[in-house]
């Protein structure tokens, strides 16, 4: 039975068991006219047996699938080493995988002819594995389910405190709700640091960080010759950064001048129609504006490089800026003008009390008040654009070409990782461990940055609450 | 004192140098309010631009250019003898000498091999079909409509002068073209197979019905898992958990993690969620538990917000009447902060169907026909599909990217679009 | 129970508005109010107010609260512009110059008629940015030093150098509450204008800053023809030399203080004044 069935079956049980668990109620009681002498609801004797039914099976059934494949992978590896001579092992994971492979073939009865005796043997012996596997999985999630279930029917009694004890597992379940937000970042910072230190293991960090090559691609396989290819990230560093400023140069102004005049100057009419422009700038997705940079602003920028006599590349690095610089206008705008109405009317009054023009005002007085809450603004913008993915993946190149001028073709750090990671990878070669790393600068980058933009936003904002 | 102008300088003394400068500064005022404006003006262009662009290139995929045939279904041409299946005659040659008849003069092989060319190459399976469906047909002739080929249908689209060569269509081409329109044989249909097919390597059969499909699976896997978890992770903070360390961990960790750019979510989907636990690839059930990954905190910091903005009178009243905390949260504050939760969750939604970056990561980007049947199928999603597209050499999917992006442009104005009416109605309230 | 039973009628309608009583204008007026309506949309919160301000007099707007008198002060200097729904109507003039008129610069203006908050709202600057910021707007110095100059003189007016002159550099909002305001004074009067406006600019100290306040007030009448709001009469009758009493967006007597605190003319005034209300 799959997971998803057993899942499934459990809930049913868990339903009939909240019926049994209200029956079971009433019968303590003595009665549907004797249930107020209960010291809690029938409905809450038949919640808690539906919670104690579905919990512990659900969390067995995860926990079994979490360490299924990797205890049948270490039985067929000991199996395989038994049947064959010890020059193989290091290639087991290659021979684990035709096995499987081979496994797949035979219960989909195709075509088997060409494997070898030890081989179907060792497919056999999966598939019996993983048969008896599935088995076990069932027998026991229901044991479990029908245990827990018959365990709490046999503690129903007047004085049992139901309610209490419903209460203090779906606070409970709360809580652990609450812990999956912490659980994502562990594994993220788990996933990209341990691949990464096994990419440092290949490549000296030295390298990847002031090395000035990138050329991952020639490491296509750890057996190939000459295979250990270039993996210094400056020129992706440089890259990432290019896009960025040139995004920034867009946004900042354009999206800073929108925030004065919409919390300055504009009249409730203009500000009903800013705002949703605004959302809609914000809410097309990233795909959309790498399509837009890839089709129709790298060519109109070519075109006007050839109009002036000036060679622009095809995927140049501003097409990909000016695009994210759309894309971020809306953010800086936002959070800018968060800022700026957060500072105090008396303040401005202050100023356009002593005959200050509105400009003068702004300039002087709500622009330097708010400034925290902009630098944090334009903070969180950068993070966005480094992090930024799409537009450059479909806009900017992947040529590995250190340069700072922007008509020319760059590549970035979320480039390569989508390039190096994008189809079927051979997933311990240097090549793909490299994107990690590449990961792992990206999240740090971006960390500092977020942490940074709250703390100085946060600490804006305690100055005038 | 020296020279102390405020006693020296009589007030209207001072007016006068004030009036000096009043020009120029209102000028400034003038020239900074209508930067401002400027901006404003420029978003509203930008936004103009974008959606004109995309449209404009779209509007040719919602219509494809079909040909009329003269097919003769003689037992003959199709090799057919008494009792044999329909399903594997000779279509191809049938087809082939279809079009030959309609252009005796076409006799060198190369000739004829582009003449072939001016179909769909999916044309013999249209003509198949018209067969089995029509058993009676066969020993007649019939006239029987079929896609032309890509090339030909963008040539239909943008000429201006019909006959004259034009992008991937040549003289020779140009003129068969010419001489089946002015016949009649040529016709323009509203594409309906843009929405019913899946995707194709040709660009005329290239249909978005996997990709929907696909993503109203992911978006399912997201929903189901980001609502509940989002709900019961901001009742826990907001309702029940002390001020501590560990709460202001959390905070500060969700805060955070709203702004970790989602590629690394990719990543993390990769190493852990498909290595580690060993679920498909390219799977809607994989990209739906990334994606709730990546809605979570979003959805976590709109309930909060809307739980606390539940007055503490009501929570106050139900307690004093007996009700346990989790009887008061659940069925007096989680009602009242609900329209706040689900625009929340719908915002968080819409970002999640727009994302393709962490998609891309654990391999939803192969070349999927089939419609995906279950959450554990291979398949792919909209943004995904238009990533696709955009990369194909083929003119004939710029449009169709287009139009794949006016789709998904569509879904996310109604789910904005319904967010926006929720808290409309929630504040009217 | 008299105050109980004769409550409705203390402040309400009953009793008749018909027009200000006393001597509300004077021969010598820095500005003259005639005929003033303002609405906020279609709320009428002015009623046909006329009076004048006299030059180099302290004149105080007393009233309960919601009557109108912060509304008015505000006009006097347009503030009332920054809310777009506000309109006035009639005619005010400073030294015979429509205020409202197209030939009047609301910039200008607000540079000779100053103004001071109820709270001390210094901008998030040091204590001589925050002095020097109008002479620096209005281009009142040539240089550094004249720059100083006015900074030091206009502390100095505000009786505030001495205890700030070792820490100009230092944030305004750094001071206590009762500098912060004169310090907001010190800045009004940077720009040597020829009426100031208080709205209510004691009521957020404590007692002691208030006297030093209410002595600075004193000391600026010689130079300057002041307007006090003030929700306090004591306060009125200890700055003021001319009181005018609002009730309900009306002026309802307007004479010199000490006649309207010892010898009020009008009913509801002398209801106000011996606390029978408000």
């Amino acid at each position: 039975m799959t997971t998803a069935n057993l899942v499934f079956i459990v809930m049913l049980i868990a339903l009939a068991s909240y019926w049994l668990g209200i029956q079971r109620s009433i019968k303590v009681a003595g009665g549907k006219q004797q249930v107020k002498d209960l010291v809690s609801l029938p409905s809450q004797y038949g919640l808690l047996t539906a919670f104690w039914c579905g919990i512990p099976a659900i969390l067995f059934l995860l926990l079994w699938s979490a360490i299924e494949s990797s205890v049948i992978d270490s039985l067929l590896i000991d199996k395989v080493v038994l049947s064959a001579d010890g020059q193989i092992q290091q290639n087991m994971g290659l021979i684990v995988n035709n096995v499987k492979l081979l496994a797949e073939k035979i219960t989909l009865s195709e075509d088997i002819s060409s494997a070898t005796d030890i081989q179907l043997q060792n497919a056999q012996f999966f598939i019996a594995l993983n048969e008896k596997a599935t088995w076990l999985k069932t027998l026991l999630t229901l044991v479990i389910a029908v245990g827990c279930v018959s365990t709490i029917l046999a503690k129903i009694k007047h004085s049992f405190h139901a309610r209490n004890n419903l209460e203090r597992i779906v606070s409970g379940l709360l809580f652990t709700c609450s812990g999956i937000a912490l659980l994502t970042t562990i594994g993220i910072v788990m996933s990209v640091l341990f691949e990464s230190i096994s990419f440092f293991s290949q490549v000296p960090i030295t390298e990847f960080l002031f090395g000035t090559q990138w050329s991952p691609q020639i490491a296509m396989r750890a057996d190939q010759v000459g295979g250990s290819g270039a993996f210094g990230a400056i020129p992706l560093f440089v890259g990432t950064i290019l896009i960025s400023t040139i995004a920034m140069c867009l946004a900042i102004p354009v999206g800073l001048m929108i925030a004065i005049y919409l919390s300055q100057y504009a009249t409730k009419r203009i500000r009903s129609i800013a705002k949703p422009m605004l959302e809609v700038l914000a809410g097309v997705p990233t795909v959309v504006y790498g399509f837009f940079a890839a089709l129709t602003v790298a060519p109109l920028i070519r075109d006007f490089g050839l109009l002036i006599d000036l060679p622009i590349a095809a995927e140049s690095a501003l097409a990909a800026g000016l695009v994210m610089g759309i894309m971020i206008i809306p953010f800086v705008s936002s959070l800018s003008e968060d800022a700026m109405t957060a500072v105090p009317v008396a303040l401005k009054e202050g100023s356009l009390g002593m005959g200050a023009t509105h400009s003068e005002t702004i300039k002087k007085v709500i622009l330097p008040a708010a400034i925290p809450g902009i630098v944090g603004a334009i903070l969180l913008a950068v993070s966005r654009a480094i992090g930024e993915t799409m537009i450059v993946v479909m806009a900017a190149g992947l040529a590995a070409n250190l340069t700072f001028n922007p008509i020319e073709s760059v590549t970035t750090v979320t480039v390569q990782i989508v390039s190096l990671l994008k189809g079927d990878q051979e997933f311990d070669s240097a090549k793909t461990l490299a994107a990690f790393a590449l990961g792992l600068m990206l999240f740090i980058t971006t960390l500092a940055l977020n942490i940074a933009a709250l703390k100085i936003v946060r600490k804006y904002r305690e100055q005038y609450d | 004192m020296t020279k102390a102008v405020n006693e020296s300088l009589p007030t209207s003394a001072v007016t006068e140098k004030i009036k000096l400068g009043l020009k120029k500064r209102h000028r400034s005022e003038m020239m900074f309010k209508t930067t401002g404006l400027a901006a404003v003006l420029l978003g509203f262009m930008l936004v103009f631009v974008l959606l004109f662009d995309i449209t404009s290139k779209a509007l040719p995929a919602f219509h494809q250019h079909w040909v009329q045939l003269e097919v003769d279904y003689s037992a003959s041409n199709l090799r057919y003898s008494e009792g044999d299946s329909l399903e594997n005659l000779r279509y191809r040659s049938t087809l082939r000498k279809a079009i030959a008849n309609q252009f005796p003069d076409v006799k060198s092989r190369r000739d004829k091999r582009q003449l072939n060319g001016l179909y769909s190459s999916n044309a013999e399976f249209a003509i198949k079909d018209f067969l089995i469906a029509n058993p009676q047909a066969l020993n007649t002739v019939q006239n029987v409509w079929v896609r032309v080929d890509d090339d030909v249908d963008i040539y239909l689209k943008e000429t201006t002068s019909l006959g004259e060569p034009l992008i991937r269509i040549d003289e020779k081409e140009a003129q068969w073209i010419k001489s089946l329109v002015e016949a009649g044989q040529i016709d323009k249909r509203f594409n309906i197979q843009f929405f019913t097919s899946s995707d194709s390597r040709e660009p005329e059969l290239a249909g978005v019905r996997g990709a929907l499909t696909g993503t109203m699976l992911t978006m399912l896997v997201t929903l189901v898992l980001s609502f509940p978890l989002g709900v019961a992770a901001a009742l826990y903070l907001e309702e029940f958990a002390p001020k501590n360390k560990w709460t202001d961990m959390i905070e500060v960790n969700i805060n955070n993690l709203a702004a970790v750019p989602s590629i690394i979510f990719g990543l993390l989907g990769l190493a852990v969620i498909i290595n580690l636990f060993g679920l498909p690839r390219s799977a809607p059930l994989v990209g739906g538990i990334v994606l709730t990954l990546m809605t979570l905190p979003t959805i976590i910091i709109a309930s909060r917000a809307s739980i606390k903005a539940v007055p503490p009178s009501i929570r106050e009243a139900a307690t004093g009447l007996g009700a346990s905390k989790i009887q008061t949260t659940f069925s007096h504050v989680l009602p009242m902060a609900m329209p706040g939760i689900l625009t929340g969750t719908i915002i968080g939604m819409a970002q999640a169907l727009g994302e393709t970056a962490p998609l891309l990561m654990i391999g939803m980007v192969a070349f999927i026909v089939d419609v995906p049947a279950s959450i554990t199928d291979a398949s792919t999603v909209m943004p995904v599909q238009i990533f696709l597209w955009a990369d194909s050499p083929e003119r004939g999917f710029l449009a169709k990217t287009s139009a794949a992006i006016l789709v998904l442009l569509g879904f996310l104005f109604l789910m904005n679009a319904s967010a926006a009416y929720l808290r409309r109605r929630f504040e009217s309230k | 129970m008299v105050d109980i039973i004769s409550a409705k009628s203390l402040g309400s309608n009953d009793i008749k508005i018909d027009g200000a009583v006393g001597e509300p204008f004077c021969d010598d007026a820095k500005m003259s109010m005639r005929n003033v309506d303002v609405f906020y949309g279609d709320n009428q919160a002015i009623h046909d107010v006329s009076f004048d301000l006299e030059k180099n007099q302290v004149t105080a707007l007393i009233g309960p609260s919601g009557c109108g008198k912060s509304t008015f002060l505000r006009c006097l200097n347009r503030m009332n512009d920054l809310i777009p729904i506000c309109n006035v109507k009639g005619s005010l003039q400073l030294d015979g110059e429509e205020i409202y008129g197209k030939q009047m610069d609301p910039v200008l203006l607000r540079a000779r008629v100053g103004m001071v908050f109820q709270k001390p709202n210094p901008f998030p600057k040091s204590i001589y940015e925050n002095v020097a910021y109008g002479p620096k707007i209005h281009g009142l110095a040539t240089d550094k030093s004249e720059l100083d100059e006015i900074v030091e003189t206009s502390l100095r007016k505000a009786g505030l150098f001495n205890e700030v002159k070792d820490r100009l550099d230092q944030p305004g909002t750094g001071l206590s509450g009762g500098q912060q305001q004169r310090l907001c004074i010190a800045r009004t009067i940077a720009v040597s204008p020829e009426v100031i406006l208080m709205d209510e600019p004691a009521s957020a100290l404590d007692p002691i800053a208030t006297a030093v306040i209410e002595e600075l007030i004193h000391e600026l009448k010689e130079k300057y023809t002041i307007a006090i709001v003030t929700h306090s009469m004591q306060q009125a009758a200890r700055v003021s030399q001319k009181t005018a009493y609002f009730h309900l967006g009306k002026l309802v007597e307007m004479g010199d203080t000490k006649q309207i605190f010892t010898n009020p003319r009008h009913e509801l005034t002398e209801n106000y004044i011996s606390g029978r209300f408000g």
